[in-house]
């Protein structure tokens, strides 16, 4: 059931700065590998929304936050190693 | 003019810390609109030097800053700033704005990551804060989660020109292990030194166990600054970096006004008392009353209604004022009357720098207008010596510049052979009055002698007095010298009454003698008198014995001639012939 549920993801990025295209790029293809169908992205530009930056407490770009199902998880870097991205997020039982 | 055209703009370079001490320092403060690099130990005080460099932007120089914390949380921050006397509550939204930016503690990292997150929030918050100063404390926090030091260069230079960017200025934190590497650039930031346009070194180093805190700039583009380090102390107000008195600091207002010593025959030694705002310094070796000496100064003034600090670091407060008491010096009534305040070395303690700071804050808060320190050569106990020489020179300085009259006494060394020459601290150059306390041991017995060793600016006695402790206070008695010797104590009073008695064995032996010249002269009258009676008498006899002789001759005389006539034999005529 619970393996189930949209994956919600928030992913606060830089601009089009070079990290932040990474973190772009590898989240969207951990999901489509992992959790096909099951998942939302918001990509949040920290110039342009630098108030709701605030509120979230991000202070490095990119971050990631996988805000529901809960516990809120949240992971900086580009996200280039694929393993540790998921055992952070808690996603490794759902692996097919 | 040109010379003014360029201060001006000198000092518009710059942005007053309102840090006591620092802006004389670096000649003004930080430099407007670059960064500053602040490196020191735990617990040096990197965190308040930033802190106070915000709250007081808010506070007196309209400039609104951030402070962004990557260790401590705000709060945290915030709380420990409450001991502060800074109102920081005040300033909060408007003035002064904390940003957490620790690293959450689930945070979890995956690859290359920067600081664009946080710029942006910060851009955000300078928009509407219109910010002028900014703090990144513990910014090493936040780089040590970068993979390599190319990473953590290219955040510092991102950060550096986003600063720029935005003209703010702008401290930096990072710490700094005593035992890193001394090379710069073998440290982790090392390549921050060079970055920044200022850059300042704070140490905390415990000597003989008493904690020192010392400040240095160690460079400053564009600009003169203090080379050496100088010691600061955190205090209720935050830092408080010593300064030694510069030469453009206006010169203090002098005075004529005279206040008493609380002794009428010192006041009179020294012609009217202590200069209002002076400094006297009263040595003596252990028990020579000093401390009774600055008490009946303390109580002169309390009873003029003059606002008195007592700072006793050898005794406590109640012991002080009863021990004053067997002299006749009554302080307790003027510590209820809210006049004196007495304070011990419970108060006043820590390093000799801290003292400076208690003390002040301790005279400023009662509002003191003379001031009396027991010993001020304490200053220099407990690892101090080295910095004690300083903090008693500002402490004269600061005194005078608050117009304070101080009293200090100070220990002297009884194993040295001149009193005069080891008064600790060099205070005896410093102090405006010196008087000195001595025994003298003399037919086996202490007394105890006073001079005026030195009194800037007044006519002043150069006898020796002796100090008299009594019930009824402290007096000066004038000492006799016999043969060269000075004579005090019992030998004075022995002296003293064999004089008095001297005087009426005279009195009496004058008086003696007039009687009996009186009554010589009496008996010379008499006799006088008897002999003229008895030459009269005898003058009168011998007027008799003539004339009987002579009516007895001629008597004789007449017989005779009658017998020869009688005779009718003899012849008569030659002896008659002969008398006639």
């Amino acid at each position: 059931m619970k393996s189930r549920a949209v994956v919600k993801f928030e992913l606060y990025v830089a601009a089009d700065s070079q990290n932040s295209a990474q973190a772009t790029a590898n989240l969207r293809a951990l999901c489509r590998q992992y959790l096909p169908d099951r998942h939302e992205i918001e990509i949040v530009d920290v110039f342009l929304e630098p108030k709701r930056a605030l509120a979230e407490d991000i202070r490095m770009t990119p971050t990631l936050l996988k805000v529901s199902p809960r516990p809120v998880r949240r992971i900086i870097g580009t996200l280039s190693q694929t393993q540790r991205v998921l055992d952070t997020l808690g996603l490794t039982a759902a692996t097919p | 003019m040109k010379a003014d055209r360029r201060r001006t703009a000198t000092a518009s370079r710059k942005v007053p810390t309102g840090i006591s001490g620092f802006d004389e320092i670096t000649g003004g403060g930080l430099p407007r609109g670059r960064t500053v690099l602040v490196q020191g130990g735990p617990g040096s005080g990197k965190t308040i030097f930033g802190l106070q460099f915000l709250v007081n932007g808010g506070r007196y120089f309209k400039e609104p800053g951030i402070f962004v914390a990557f260790e401590e949380t705000s709060q945290r921050i915030m709380a420990n700033a409450e001991s502060f006397n800074w109102g920081l509550q005040q300033l909060l939204r408007k003035q002064l704005l904390f940003v957490d930016a620790q690293p959450h503690p689930d945070l979890a990292q995956s690859g290359d990551f920067d600081l664009c997150g946080m710029l942006a929030g910060l851009e955000a918050q300078v928009a509407a804060q219109k910010t002028r100063r900014i703090v990144f404390d513990a910014l090493d926090m936040v780089l040590a989660l970068l993979p390599d030091i190319a990473a953590r260069r290219r955040e510092i230079y991102r950060l550096h020109a986003w600063l720029l960017d935005h003209a703010l200025t702008c401290v930096v934190t990072l710490k700094a292990a005593p035992d890193e590497p001394t090379s710069i650039t073998q440290q982790p930031y090392g390549f921050m030194q060079f970055m920044v346009d200022c850059s300042i070194i704070l140490n905390h180093s415990v000597v003989l166990g008493v904690s020192q805190r010392n400040l240095r700039v160690q460079k400053y583009r564009g600009s003169q600054f203090d080379e050496n380090e100088s010691p600061f102390v955190i205090g209720r107000s935050g830092f408080d970096v010593a300064i030694m008195r510069t030469p453009g600091r206006a010169d203090t207002q002098v005075t004529h006004e005279r206040v008493t010593s609380g002794v009428k025959r010192l006041d009179t030694m020294l012609s009217g008392g202590y200069y209002r705002g002076a400094c006297v310094l009263i040595t003596g070796f252990p028990g020579t009353a000093k401390t009774t000496l600055s008490g009946a100064f303390a109580d002169a003034a309390c009873r003029r209604g003059e606002r008195t600090l007592f700072v006793s670091f050898d005794s406590d407060s109640t012991e002080v004022i009863r021990n004053l008491s067997s002299v006749g010096i009554l302080l307790n009534r003027h510590v209820k009357s809210g006049v004196l305040r007495v304070v011990s070395s419970r108060t006043v303690h820590g390093s000799a720098e801290m003292c400076l700071v208690s003390i002040k804050e301790i005279a400023l808060a009662h509002d003191a207008r003379c001031m009396v320190i027991d010993p001020v050569s304490a200053l220099s106990q407990f690892g101090n010596e080295t910095i004690a020489y300083g903090v008693a020179e500002r402490l004269l300085d600061w005194s005078k510049a608050e117009r304070i009259t101080l009293v200090c006494t100070s220990l002297s060394n009884e194993i040295s052979e001149r009193a005069e020459d080891d008064t600790l601290l060099h205070m005896s150059a410093m102090a405006d009055t010196w008087i000195h306390l001595n025994y003298l041991v003399q037919a086996g017995e202490r007394n105890r002698g006073m001079s005026i060793i030195k009194s800037r600016g007044t006519a002043h006695s150069n006898q020796v007095r002796e100090l008299i402790l009594s019930d009824d206070g402290v007096t000066l008695a004038d000492i006799f010298t016999a043969g060269g010797e000075v004579l005090m104590g019992t030998m004075r009073w022995e002296k003293e009454s064999a004089e008095r008695v001297a005087a009426e064995v005279a009195a009496v032996a004058g008086k003696l003698k007039g009687v009996t010249l009186d009554a010589e002269q009496a008996e010379l009258g008499v006799r006088l008198k008897a002999v003229q009676t008895e030459l009269l008498a005898k003058q009168i006899e011998k007027t008799l014995l003539a004339r009987t002789t002579a009516s007895r001759k001629a008597e004789v005389l007449r017989g005779g001639v009658r017998m020869r006539e009688l005779r009718s034999g003899d012849v008569a005529a030659p002896r008659r012939k002969r008398r006639q």
